[in-house]
């Protein structure tokens, strides 16, 4: 039974309740709401501050004689860094490592996530949930740069042994597999919080019906949660076209349009890492590269968030 | 334990164990420095960044400055060599470590910003050129070799392209990525132009990482810094380079005297003049630098200069501590 | 039991499955493997890694390696200056990050009205900034907070805003969807009984919403823990012998260090960092242990 609130409590030994009087709660009210809206706003903030950082350089890289934006997005040969007579700037082959990477990362990430926090939600004990969770959120702490060198020197060797195929030092599907197991505390934690949040009276009408825990678990409890599950999936998504080091250690840094797995290839951002950290000189061509790469990956999440919004906001139940 | 229970019980620790080891220290290393002509205690700090080659080197040279001077606090970073000249050039760093020369685009920087400095080539290394133990069939390859290996518009892919003695063996390339220092160097000298390779080699930013890949790939064939060589001596097979000369196998020695070309590259600091003249725990540190060039360059695993460029480095000292208030120069 | 509040699952099997025909039982249990093996396999996974570093890094795990700082040799080289350095850097991004993102999440959930345009345009702001590289925050925060308008300079607190900038979509978004799971009902309640917003919000709201808060804190701070490109970027020196003194010190932190000795040339400096690794994990266990303390202490509360 809810505790009485001071209203109730204020009611009854005669006076008037403090947030029915006019002068103070409303001002305060307003006064929090303004705060929250600034913190809000940081965000909207840190895209313009990131917006600025990035279309400066970008500009005029494309300004640049020798760089047209068509050839930038079409063009199949991604060479920068080299001498100035062999460049090209055919920006396609890191995009298409990017999304094999991403995808192979999905694979692994989505299913094993949402089944795992299914059986954590559904299926565990109290106990057993209390101990497991923490346990997956663990494998989000562990450094990136430890990720990469696991793959490179651990997953690799093994895939080597374990697959018919030969396959190189570098390749995409070992920075794959390792990012996704990295994503699955993310799509696993939040989907779990999600679905332990429905509401129990669902789950109790479904077993009145007689239906099994499996029937409860899929049919019910999924959907009623799916707002937070595809948010789950979202962040783990875009955690895996984002992320750095792993792609930059594990897939190598040689450009290669390539849907071979287990061939060597860079993505948008290992060549973001490779020449970020590295030897170009502020302001020339090789170092205002960074910016354009950096500028379309924006622009490629962006669609995607886009597309995503629209069916979430399509799919997505209420319950209460 | 939560975090104030964890740091006051380390501290106790922490202390107690400083003082034992500065007990053990003070008589317990076997090095001899020259401490330089200040003995007064200095403070402040020094702020170095730049190349993550040359990095063992301002390393070494910080940690045993730390024990003439414990209060200066000097602090390295690893930027690369680009980063370290932005940061430089924008009077961020007190010193810049690189792996090549300052550029052009770098100079016009550094001069806009009113920052002089003078090139200080502190320490050599021999590039190496490394192979899998499986290519027996040849210890040493011409330059020419190498550039029809690794020239812009190779695709020799097999060993016996590069000369028809070899047996047929697929060869497989590794490398560090195109914006490192080493890169920038072995394509100046070997294919005459910086930056000018053939693209489909497997680059990497860790050199132990082509270590790997040479040593497990058959016909594998690569190019690092000599510690990376010598710390994996057992693993790998060193190829000599005859630079127009004869067969001359990296060393210490072959570096130093000048035979070991076109591969043996010189390691710069660049410190800034202002930083000198305004600072004197920096100045202290270069001078401490410049004294102990030897010495640091063996801790760091490198070469040390031959007496020609020692005296070339002594001269750049005088020149930029005498020049410091002048307008910005850069060395030739 | 009221059929209001979220109550958290229980542990009774209530599956109906003993009702069940055979055919039913087999699909039951097989689905319930299916799932664990799901579990499994990412359980598995971890103790792998973790064996593998610890197994590597054990020669060098020892006291020496927390009390000494990092050093040329790397039989003497030790982690001190790069713990410190995470703690500040992490502490104040925390600091930063959860309360600015818990606020955002109440703003955008409890005060803004969902139809709006700039409503729907902060949603695809977050999750869109959830997706920029690292590194590209690093830029930012170079010409933003290091350089700039701020011009901090390349000390621990430009470290620890840019992190928190780079975290801060995790944290608004995982606690969006913890305010929005608590029925409305409750906050109908509250509001019936006189309550104003905020009140509704705070005593309420928030309450029912701190587990799936604490786990959005717990992801955004381990991302955190483990970033190292953008802080070289940002002065996250390799080499430093003294720990930082405030939020205006140079610094370093563990990510940093454990890379520049994984590259170098010596194998006692990768068994070091290897060393240097169990340790950063320590120090995760140590930061995830005391939020999920507060998740299992508020979930018991309903």
């Amino acid at each position: 039974m809810p505790a009485t609130s001071r209203p109730q409590r204020a009611a009854a030994s005669g006076t008037t309740p403090p947030s029915l009087r006019r002068s103070r709660p409303r001002y305060a009210e307003r006064v929090v709401e303004a705060l929250l809206m600034i913190a809000a706003f940081v965000s909207i903030a840190t895209t313009i501050g990131i917006v600025i950082a990035l279309i400066p350089p970008t500009v005029d890289f494309f300004g640049k004689p020798e760089i047209s934006v068509w050839d930038f997005l079409t063009g199949t040969d991604w060479s920068p860094l080299f001498a100035a007579g062999q460049r090209q700037f055919g920006v396609i082959p890191l995009v298409s490592a990017t999304l094999v990477i991403t995808a192979i990362a999905c694979l692994v990430a989505i299913p094993l996530g949402l089944g795992a926090a299914t059986y954590l939600s559904e299926y565990a004990s109290r106990r057993v949930r209390d101990v497991l969770k923490p346990v997956l959120e663990v494998l989000a702490g562990v450094p990136t740069v430890v990720y990469g060198f696991f793959a490179l020197e651990f997953v690799t060797p093994f895939l080597g042994r374990v697959l018919p195929f030969e396959i190189d030092i570098y390749n995409a599907l070992s920075a794959g597999l390792v990012m996704g197991i990295m994503i699955i505390p993310t799509v696993a934690s939040l989907a779990e919080d999600a679905m332990t949040a429905v509401p129990n009276s669902l789950r109790d009408g479904a077993y009145a019906l007689g239906s099994t825990r499996r029937q409860v678990s899929v049919r019910v409890v999924i959907p009623a949660a799916l707002s937070g599950i595809v948010a789950a999936f979202i962040l783990g998504i875009s955690r895996a076209i984002g992320e750095t080091m792993i792609v930059a250690i594990a897939a190598g840094g040689r450009p290669n349009l390539s849907l071979n797995p287990l061939e060597e290839m860079q993505t948008m951002t290992g060549f973001i890492a490779a020449a970020g950290l590295g030897d170009q000189p502020t302001g020339s061509v090789g170092y205002e590269t960074i910016f354009a790469v950096g500028t379309l990956l924006f622009l490629i999440t962006l669609v995607m968030n886009l597309i995503s919004i629209q069916l979430v906001r399509k799919y997505r139940e209420v319950y209460e | 334990m939560n975090l104030s229970t964890l740091r006051c019980r380390t501290a106790p620790i922490a202390v107690a164990l400083a003082l034992a080891l500065g007990a053990t220290a003070c008589g317990g290393d076997d090095e001899t420095t020259d401490a330089g002509t200040t003995a007064e205690k200095l403070s402040g700090a020094v702020r170095i960044d730049g190349s993550s080659t040359v990095f063992p080197l301002s390393e070494a040279a910080a940690e045993l400055f730390k024990e003439v001077q414990p209060d200066v606090r000097v602090t390295v970073g690893q930027s690369g060599t680009g980063g370290g000249f932005e940061k430089f050039c924008n009077g961020e760093t007190d010193i810049s470590d690189a792996s090549r020369s300052i550029k052009d685009e770098e100079k016009a920087a550094c001069e806009a910003k009113g920052i002089a400095y003078e090139e200080f080539h502190v320490a050599n290394d021999a590039l190496t050129v490394v192979v899998n133990k499986d290519v027996d069939f040849t210890d040493c390859l011409t330059v020419d070799q190498l550039k029809k290996i690794w020239g812009p518009d190779s695709k020799v892919a097999n060993w016996n392209q590069v000369d028809p003695s070899f047996p047929s063996k697929p060869l497989k390339l590794f490398g560090p990525g195109t914006d490192s220092g080493t890169f920038d160097y072995f394509t100046a000298e070997i294919n005459g132009e910086e930056g000018a390779s053939r693209t489909d080699y497997s680059p990497s930013e860790d050199d132990n990482v082509i270590v790997q890949g040479v040593s497990g790939t058959p016909g594998g064939l690569g190019y690092f810094g000599f510690s990376y060589f010598e710390e994996n001596a057992d693993k790998l097979k060193a190829l000599q380079i005859d630079g127009g000369g004869g067969c001359v196998a990296p060393s210490s020695d072959a570096a130093q005297n000048g035979t070991y070309k076109p591969l043996a590259r010189p390691l710069f600091v660049y410190p800034a003049a202002s930083a000198l003249s305004s600072q004197p725990q920096v100045l202290a540190f270069v001078e401490y630098y410049v004294a102990n060039a030897e010495k640091i360059a063996e801790e760091a695993l490198f070469i040390p200069l031959n007496d020609t460029q020692k005296s070339e480095l002594q001269a750049d000292l005088e020149k930029l501590k005498s020049g410091a208030a002048a307008s910005p120069s850069s060395t030739g | 039991m009221t059929a209001i509040a979220p109550s958290p699952r229980r542990d009774d099997d209530r599956s109906g499955r003993e009702l069940a025909p055979q055919g039913v039982q087999v699909k039951e249990l097989a689905f319930k493997y299916l799932l664990l093996a799901c579990l499994v396999v990412a359980v598995v996974f971890l103790v792998i890694l973790l064996w593998s570093i610890v197994q590597k890094g054990w020669p060098r795990l020892n006291l020496e390696l927390i009390t000494e700082q990092p050093s040329r040799r790397p039989q003497r080289a030790g982690i001190q200056s790069a713990i410190f350095g995470t703690l500040w850097v992490i502490g104040l991004a925390a600091a930063f990050c959860i309360p600015t993102g818990i606020l955002a999440a109440i703003y955008l959930e409890e005060y803004a009205s969902p139809n709006r345009w700039y409503n729907r345009l902060i949603e695809l702001n977050l999750q869109n900034l959830a997706a920029v590289p690292a590194i590209v925050y690093g830029i930012l925060g170079l010409g933003l907070i290091a350089r700039g308008p701020l011009g901090f300079g390349f000390v621990v607190i430009t470290a620890s805003l840019t992190l928190s900038l780079l975290v801060l979509p995790v944290v608004i978004i995982a606690s969006r969807e913890a305010i929005r799971a608590v029925p409305n009902s409750i906050r109908q309640g509250s509001l019936a009984l006189g309550a104003t917003r905020w009140q509704t919000v705070q005593r309420q709201v928030l309450p029912a919403a701190v587990p799936g808060m604490a786990t959005g804190s717990i992801l955004a701070l381990s991302r955190a823990l483990g970033e190292a490109a953008p802080l070289v970027l940002l002065g996250g020196v390799s080499f430093i012998t003294f720990n930082p003194d405030g939020p205006n010190s140079p610094y370093t932190v563990l990510p940093i260090l454990i890379f520049s000795w994984t590259i170098r040339p010596q194998e006692e400096f990768r068994v070091a960092a290897s060393a240097a690794i169990v340790v950063l994990l320590v120090i995760l266990l140590a930061m995830n242990s005391l939020a999920i303390f507060l998740r299992n202490r508020y979930q018991q509360r309903w």
